[in-house]
């Protein structure tokens, strides 16, 4: 073939190559959006939960965009052991506890950090113990054993009375954010 | 337009138009196969015809299976099981046949490994084969999402997690895997196209590419020897079929494999009729409960050595390990620096190293199953430190082999 006309064949090659990279990034793009979680999932994010009728040591677990949520109210005693309390990862237990009047709470989302299995409570021991891979964690929900690297994460939380709003940052969620007491979820 | 005669018989007609005539001698009767080899070599075929039976009977499953998180769980166990004409029928080859293909595939690679059929020419065979094997590995955990159980769930919830990376702290993936922040509705669904359609389609695209890269280096030998196909093949084809190191693939190999595959279906339907339960965990006959974790979250035991090595280290390190050990086996062709291909038996020190690493998978997978507890704790992480001391000991080992 002549080879005049090789210098258009490759033209409209490239030209074709480029439209059609471009369009390839563009489907790209539209995968990843559709394998996205939907906006009816994301706004879904929102639960109040009432802790006037919690008794102290008993675990109440609550739900929040499908995760389990541990609330455990503390006893004086258990309130005095954490002051002292520093769990595998150096973070103060103490920290960790929600004030509501002369109550603390302890609220956190009840999936192990390690792999995200549920950890078990044990009142007598005051502590929680993963069966997966033998992770626990103390009456706070701070980490005392590995493998899980961090304490339960908690939940972005507003304190509304003696109510608790999860999914809504508040300003004790935020300074728990700020001095690492938690990962955001 | 191409000039046609009439054709006197179908198969003329079909040949004049498709050249099935030629088909039949590249792909038959003239690929040529070894004669030294043994029945280890048919275990390829058992694979096939294994993926096959997996894909009729899923179809079936298919017609009832629900994708529907308030449904999945009882079209399988209430409408498959107990409504539908042998039902139980398939629900049991499937299962079954997910658990065998595994101890197929082990056996396969072992047998490769063994007889140093991963070198020289041959290295994209098993390149495409452990590709293979990652696909199956997909195709099995999307599978297992789909009953809907307990073990689906958690097990769902803990592999997806493993893609936040520990420290990395990527929960963003994780939701974005899911499309939820837990296993819900989007994930049952997604992990269900994944199974039934885009990882059956690689799969096939797969053993196709897996066949082709046999065609020009040829299958291995007992023996590892290096000899003229071409040379053999003329020997064959002028009547010296007695003095020819090579037979036709079909019908004279064929009819071998089909001995092996006969033995093999008469040990998958034994299982299927009378030990199916082993295929079945009985937790998940627990429908899924996002509040409550069972007490021992384990895989299938084909995922248990691995598991195993995720299992004895802190978070990060066991990530490292867990991915390490699911892509090591592919640096096998460029790891095993020793020009040699022949059986391990005749290749000192890498015969230690096979049946070595042969055992620690052994012994990961039994450690798997047991609760991390105590002595088993300490013989998981002494066998996980094994696997790992004999990749890196593999190229040394090998560099300092007798040439043959
Ligand atoms: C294209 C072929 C396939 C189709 C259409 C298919 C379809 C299905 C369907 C509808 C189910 C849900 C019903 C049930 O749980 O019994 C299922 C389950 C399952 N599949 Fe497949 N499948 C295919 C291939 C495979 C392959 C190649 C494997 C493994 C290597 C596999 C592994 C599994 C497993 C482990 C389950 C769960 C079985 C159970 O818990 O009973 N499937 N499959
Ligand atoms: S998931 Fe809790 S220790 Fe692994």
């Amino acid at each position: 073939m002549a080879n005049n006309t090789k210098g258009r064949r490759d033209f409209m090659g490239m030209a074709l190559g480029g439209f059609t990279a471009l369009g390839g990034i563009g489907a790209l793009y539209a995968m990843k959006r559709t394998w996205d979680p939907l906006p009816s999932v994301k706004a879904a994010g929102f639960t109040t939960i009432d802790l006037k009728d919690v008794q102290d040591n008993v675990l109440v677990t609550e739900k929040w965009r499908g995760k389990p949520i541990f609330v455990l109210k503390q006893s004086k005693e258990m309130v005095a052991k954490a002051q002292n309390e520093i769990g595998k990862n150096g973070k103060k237990s103490i920290n960790r506890l929600i004030k509501i009047g002369d109550n603390y709470y302890m609220v956190a989302v009840g999936l192990c950090t390690h792999l995200g299995c549920i950890p078990g409570y044990n009142p007598e021991k005051e502590d929680f113990l993963c069966a997966c891979h033998g992770g626990m964690y103390d009456a706070t929900a701070n980490v005392t054993k590995a493998p899980p690297p961090r304490g339960l994460d908690i939940p972005p939380f507003k304190i509304d009375g003696t109510k608790l709003v999860l999914g809504e940052a508040g300003p004790e969620y935020k300074k728990m954010l700020a001095d690492g007491t938690t990962l955001a979820v | 337009m191409a000039h046609f005669e009439k054709a006197n018989s179908i198969g003329e007609w079909l040949d004049q138009r498709l050249a099935v005539e030629t088909l039949k001698r590249v792909l038959q009767t003239e690929y040529w196969i070894p004669k030294n080899i043994n029945f280890l070599w048919a275990m390829g075929m058992v694979l096939a015809a294994t993926f096959g039976i997996l894909l009729i009977s899923g179809i079936f499953l298919l017609m009832y299976y629900q994708p529907n998180v308030n449904l999945a769980f009882d079209s399988v166990n209430y409408t498959i099981m107990s409504q539908v004409g042998y039902g139980w029928l398939w629900r049991h080859v499937h299962g079954v046949g997910a658990s065998v293909v595994f101890l197929i595939i082990y056996i396969h690679m072992f047998t490769g490994i063994y007889y140093g059929s991963y070198k020289k020419g041959r290295e994209l065979i098993w390149l495409s084969g452990m590709l293979l094997f990652v696909l199956f590995s997909a195709e099995a955990f999307s599978g297992y999402m789909l009953p809907w159980g307990q073990m689906s769930y958690w097990a769902g919830m803990v592999i997806t997690n493993l893609f936040s990376g520990g420290s990395l702290h990527a929960n963003g993936l994780v939701e974005w895997i899911r499309g939820d922040y837990v296993p819900g509705q989007a994930f049952l669904n997604r992990f269900f196209m994944l199974h039934v359609l885009l990882v059956p389609l690689a799969i096939i695209g797969v053993i196709v590419l897996h066949f082709g890269t046999l065609r020009i280096p040829h299958v291995n030998n007992q023996d590892g020897e290096e000899f003229d196909f071409a040379e053999a093949a003329e020997l064959y084809k002028a009547g010296n079929v007695k003095e020819s190191k090579v037979i036709p693939f079909s019908p004279v190999f064929l009819s071998k494999d089909v001995l092996v595959m006969g033995v093999y279906f008469l040990f998958f339907f034994y299982l299927v009729f009378y030990h199916f339960e082993f295929a079945m965990d009985p937790v998940n006959f627990d429908p899924a409960n996002g509040l409550k974790t069972p007490t021992h979250i384990y895989p299938e035991w084909y995922f248990l050595w691995s598991y195993e090595v995720l299992r004895p280290f802190s978070t990060n390190i066991g990530l490292i390990a867990f991915a390490t050990a699911q892509v090591i086996f592919f640096m096998l062709p460029f790891l095993d620096r020793s020009p040699n291909v022949a059986p391990a038996s005749r290749r000192g020190a890498f015969q230690i190293w096979f049946w070595l690493m042969l055992l620690d998978i052994l012994v990961l997978t039994f450690m798997g199953k047991l609760p991390p507890q105590g002595i088993w704790s300490t013989v998981g992480l002494v066998a996980a430190l094994t696997f790992f001391a004999l990749w890196i000991a593999l190229p040394i080992i090998t560099k300092f082999e007798k040439k043959l």
